[in-house]
Parts: C-alpha cells; sequence; structure tokens
C-alpha cells in the first residue's frame, strides 16, 4: 500500500469508526463523544500552530470564546438564525487571532506565551466586564428554538452527534490537507529551524502569522459550535483553563500529528471524567498528566506511535 | 469633602499591596534572572506559604504572636523545601528547558492547588494578627489658628499593616545584601552571568539552581504569611500574586531586581490608587493589556538593560 493510501484509510478508518459508533454507544458515552468531537476540532486548531509551527500559545482560550461569544451574543442581542450567527463566530476568531497574531509574533519564546497569556486574560476580564452582554460567570442559555440550523433541531443527542462528527471531519480532513501541502511543510521547516529557512527565501513572518489565523479560527468555529450544540456560553470558557486544557491534549496525543488531538481529547476527556467521580480536586490528573508528559514522553502518544510502528504518520 | 485623606489611605493600602507584591516578584525575578526559566506555580507557592501558616498557626495555639512568629519561620523552610524538590525531580531531568519547564510548572500548579483543596479545603481560614492596633490616619487642615492637624473621621489604618511594610522593606535588604555580599549570592550571579563558565570554574550550577527556585518561592512564601492575617488563606489566593508578579517582573525588566522592586512599588501604589477611582476588573483589563504592550515592544521591560 502507497504511503497516501495508508494515511487515507487510517484516518478515513477513525471517522467511519466513530461514524458507526453513533448507533451502538450508549446514552451518556455517546453524548460525551459528541462533545469530544468537537474538543478534538479545537485542539486540532491548537496542534496547528504548536505541534506543526512550534509555537507554544498559551491563550488560545480567546478564540475559543471569540467564536463562542461571537455566535451566542448574535443569538442573544440580535436573534440571529444559527447559521449567519455561526458565521459571525468564526469571523470573529479570524479577526481576533489576525490582530493578536500582528503583536505577538513580534516576540518569541517565553515572551511569546506570556503575551498570548495576557490577551487571553484580558479578554477574559472583558467577558466579566460586559456583564450586561455575556452574564459573566454565570453565562447564559441559548434557547432550544434557537438552535434549529436548517430544520435541523440541534438539541436532539442524535443530530448533535453527527453535527460534531462533521466539524471533526472537516477539521481533520483539513488538517491532514494542510500539513501535506507546501505550506504546512513550510511551518514543519519553521518548526525546525526559523534562521535556515528564512535564508532559503521564504517569508517565515508571513507563514507564522497565517498559521495563527488558521489556528485561532478553527478553534473559534470549535467554540462557536460547542455553544450552539450544547446551548450555553460562559465566561469559564475563555478562562485560563481553557488555554491550558488543548495543550495538555495535543501533548498528551502527540504533538504534530493529525490524529493526536483526538486521542489525547478522548484520553484526558475520560480520566478527568473518572476523576471527578472519585474526588473534587480533578484537575490533579490534569496536572499530573502534563508533568508526566514533560518528563517522561514528550513525543506524547501519536509521537512514540511514529517513532515505534508508523514512521508514516503525519 | 476633602480628597486628601482618601489619597493618603489610598496610598499606604497600595504600599502593603506594594510591599508583599515586591517580596512575591522579587522570588519570580529572581528565577528568571538565574535560571531563564519561568516558573508558572508560583503562585501556589505563595499560596501553600499561607495555607501552612494556618496549619502552624492551629498547631502552636496560644497567642496570636507565638503562631504567627512561628510560622514566618517554618512556612518559608517547608514551601523552600518543597521547590528545590520540585526543581530536583521535575526541572533538573528536563534540563531547565524554558519552553517544557512552563509546561512542567503548570503542571505544578495543578498538583499543589488540587492538593491543597484536597487536604485544606475550599474555605478560606484567617490567622491572627500578632497585633493590630487601630491608627487614626492624622491630616492637616488650615483652621483659624494656622495649620492644624485633626483626624478625618473613620479613616485608619493599624499597626500591623505599618509593620508588614517595615518587614518587606527589611527583607528585600536581606535579599540584596545575600546577592551582593554573600558567597551564595556571588555563586548565583556567577551563574546568571554565564553558566557555562560558572561550570568550568567548578560551581555546582544544578545544586545553585536548586537554592535559587529555593529561595524565590520562600520569598513568595514569607510575602503570603505577611499577608494572611489581612486577606485570608484560600486554595485559589495564588491567581492574583501570579499575574500581578508577572507584570511587575515584565515592567521592571526580565531579571533586575532593582527595576522589580520599583516597578512593584509603582504597580502596587497606583493598583490601591486607581482602584478606589476605577471598577478592579477595568483597573486590571488595563494592566493586562499594557503588561502584553510593553513586552511586545519592549521584549526587555521598562527598566531592562541591554543582554540584562
Amino acid at each position: 500500500m502507497s504511503k497516501t493510501a495508508r494515511i487515507l484509510a487510517l484516518h478515513g478508518g477513525l471517522l467511519a469508526v466513530l461514524l458507526a459508533l453513533q448507533f451502538v454507544l450508549p446514552a451518556y458515552h455517546h453524548g460525551n463523544l459528541a462533545r469530544i468531537m468537537v474538543l478534538a476540532a479545537y485542539a486540532i486548531g491548537y496542534n496547528i500552530l504548536f505541534g506543526y509551527t512550534g509555537l507554544l500559545s498559551l491563550g488560545h482560550a480567546l478564540f475559543f470564546a471569540a467564536g463562542m461569544y461571537g455566535m451566542a451574543l448574535m443569538i442573544r442581542l440580535f436573534g440571529a438564525a444559527p447559521a449567519p450567527a455561526l458565521l459571525t463566530g468564526v469571523v470573529a476568531g479570524a479577526l481576533v487571532s489576525a490582530a493578536l497574531a500582528l503583536l505577538a509574533l513580534r516576540t518569541t519564546g517565553v515572551a511569546f506565551m506570556i503575551v498570548t497569556l495576557m490577551f487571553a486574560q484580558a479578554g477574559y476580564l472583558t467577558v466579566l466586564y460586559f456583564a450586561d452582554f455575556t452574564r459573566g460567570d454565570e453565562g447564559f442559555v441559548i434557547k432550544a428554538a434557537d438552535r434549529v440550523l436548517w430544520g435541523i433541531d440541534l438539541g436532539d443527542p442524535a443530530n448533535r452527534y453527527f453535527a460534531a462528527w462533521a466539524l471533526f471531519s472537516i477539521c481533520l480532513g483539513f488538517c491532514l490537507w494542510l500539513v501535506r501541502a507546501p505550506f504546512g511543510k513550510t511551518l514543519v521547516a519553521i518548526r525546525e529551524n526559523e534562521d535556515r529557512v528564512r535564508m532559503l527565501g521564504y517569508d517565515t513572518y508571513l507563514h507564522k502569522w497565517a498559521a495563527m489565523v488558521v489556528s485561532g479560527t478553527i478553534s473559534a468555529a470549535a467554540g462557536a459550535v460547542y455553544g450552539l450544540l450544547f446551548g450555553y456560553a460562559g465566561a469559564s470558557f475563555a478562562a485560563v483553563e481553557y488555554s491550558i486544557l488543548p495543550l495538555l491534549w495535543v501533548l498528551l496525543g502527540g504533538a504534530g500529528t493529525v490524529s493526536g488531538p483526538f486521542i489525547g481529547t478522548l484520553l484526558m476527556f475520560y480520566l478527568i471524567d473518572i476523576a471527578s467521580g472519585l474526588t473534587e480536586a480533578y484537575m490533579l490528573i490534569a496536572g499530573l498528566a502534563l508533568v508526566g508528559l514533560t518528563l517522561f514522553a514528550p513525543q506524547g502518544l501519536g509521537g512514540e506511535l511514529r517513532r515505534r510502528l508508523w514512521k508514516w504518520l503525519p | 469633602m476633602e480628597l486628601g485623606p482618601y489619597i493618603l489611605l489610598a496610598t499606604l493600602e497600595g504600599a502593603v499591596t506594594a510591599a508583599v507584591l515586591a517580596l512575591t516578584a522579587v522570588g519570580l525575578s529572581l528565577v528568571f534572572g538565574v535560571m531563564r526559566v519561568v516558573n508558572i506555580a508560583h503562585g501556589e507557592f505563595f499560596m501553600l506559604g499561607a495555607v501552612i501558616a494556618w496549619h502552624v498557626a492551629q498547631a502552636v495555639g496560644g497567642p496570636p504572636a507565638a503562631g504567627f512568629i512561628a510560622a514566618l519561620v517554618i512556612a518559608p523552610l517547608v514551601v523552600g523545601a518543597i521547590a528545590a524538590l520540585a526543581d530536583v525531580t521535575i526541572l533538573r531531568p528536563i534540563g531547565h528547558d524554558p519552553e517544557r519547564t512552563i509546561v512542567a510548572t503548570i503542571g505544578l500548579l495543578y498538583i499543589i492547588q488540587q492538593l491543597v483543596l484536597m487536604t485544606y479545603g475550599p474555605e478560606a481560614r484567617p490567622v491572627l494578627a500578632p497585633f493590630n492596633q487601630r491608627i487614626a490616619i492624622p491630616w492637616v487642615e488650615w483652621g483659624e489658628a494656622g495649620l492644624r492637624l485633626y483626624f478625618p473621621w473613620g479613616l485608619s489604618t493599624t499597626s500591623y499593616k505599618i509593620a508588614v511594610i517595615g518587614a518587606a522593606a527589611l527583607v528585600l535588604g536581606g535579599v540584596w545584601a545575600m546577592m551582593a555580599h554573600s558567597r551564595i549570592g556571588l555563586l548565583m550571579r556567577a551563574t546568571q552571568a554565564d553558566r557555562e563558565m560558572a561550570l568550568a570554574f567548578g560551581i555546582p550550577v544544578e545544586r545553585v539552581y536548586a537554592m535559587v527556585f529555593a529561595i524565590g518561592a520562600a520569598l513568595a512564601a514569607l510575602a503570603a504569611v505577611l499577608i494572611v492575617p489581612i486577606s485570608q488563606a484560600h486554595y485559589l489566593m495564588g491567581a492574583d500574586p501570579l499575574l500581578l508578579s508577572f507584570i511587575v517582573v515584565i515592567i521592571g525588566g526580565l531579571g533586575s531586581l532593582p527595576g522589580t522592586v520599583l516597578a512593584a512599588l509603582f504597580i502596587g501604589l497606583s493598583d490601591g490608587i486607581i482602584s478606589v477611582f476605577f471598577s478592579p476588573t477595568l483597573a486590571k483589563i488595563l494592566a493586562t493589556l499594557l503588561v502584553a504592550l510593553v513586552l511586545v515592544l519592549r521584549p526587555r521591560g521598562l527598566f531592562g538593560r541591554q543582554g540584562a
């Protein structure tokens, strides 16, 4: 089997299995998996910047929240239909990430992390400050009547699962195409040695900027869809925890692999789900996982798979 | 109603914030300066200091002063030991790589915070101040018989708050003396200047790192013990000091100690005065944006020197 055929078979197989699971899973896990697929789309967005371009952002919650609030506020304040609301969320994410990238990419390394962290914090505080519109920490519910897209009721579990699967498939397919296209290969080259790429005549700043906009836009799309499918927007999605989580998922699943974000999100979601049944301090698992991963498996599960078994894993 | 006494009160409150902030931020700055790593778990060391202070005060009993003084000694030592252990077991194996250290210390943040939640619980608990006399704030006014000292009704501070300011100044002086005049300070400065050369001259760089990490955490813990009679110990109390210390360290120039202290004074005082006139959330938004922009435009900070 050729390399391309293997890659298509693996990722197509993953999507087919996820689609088939819809008919066999019990209700609780069915709901969970829908949530995981939307969050995995967020992780895929994060992975494009972190895994493929090598830029560690600590502020992606800003993009996720921009998508979520862009969508939810359109419905709440202007009574928009779901389709234009979703579009607004995605556009909001694209604009926010384009603007932030212009500023943040003037810095590198640790300063880049702190700048993204600070801007995301400012975004979180802004959501709290305009509590008249956003209802702050408490958040607001998007009514079931407002969540009917083209006659499909997204509140229904089966429809919700399909919608989540559709978003995840689009993001996975796009990411797969992107990293095999010349643009994606240039990003990887920048990650490995930026000076050399610049010397070869590429505009590395422009590439990094574009990567950040793509990453932010996918994150915003995930945020908008998450808000719409689960009918809620709250400030906790803008808080620093939602910047840390995609980092954790991608690290666990394997940074710089297409399927890694999904694996990481799936495992971490269930780890935290099980832990929160045992103790109130379930974020302890996240902390232990972060420390353990940096110490023992900096490549994550996907990276280990690629190193040991499948050298062709994109 | 006169504005003057209120501004004086805000300045005094701001000075207390600044004193505690300076201690915490100097700890963060020391770690960044010598080790070139950012410790995201710094706020949790602060929180641990406060929580341990409460435990110690409970265990000692007796008059408030006894428990407080015991806490003042024990909390920084315990937190320092925990930090040294974290450095040896986590940061040393990853070679103090800046990016991986950030990820690892985020993990450490959650581990410490959640372990405290499991053992200490979600309540906020106070530690009694060793002394707490009310001091009325004097103000001058132009009376019939010339200048006259009077006490505006209801405006007061406490002797303990004044003592916090004094204690912080004393400790900062001690840190400066240690860096400038002691042998361990010399080793730290040598490591900061050139890690490879220090290693070549036989300086145990790894041990210096563990020491610096411990001292940085101990300073945060000490600051927390000083503030806990005023605020209260709570498992989430580390977030604000972390953010503010970041702001201070960045404005002061990454790794520069005098710059850090100056910036802490500036931020603490303006925080006290701004929050009298503006909403605290708006003040925080402006402060965070300001810091991000400072870092974008002047990556070395406002007081940072070339190569500092």
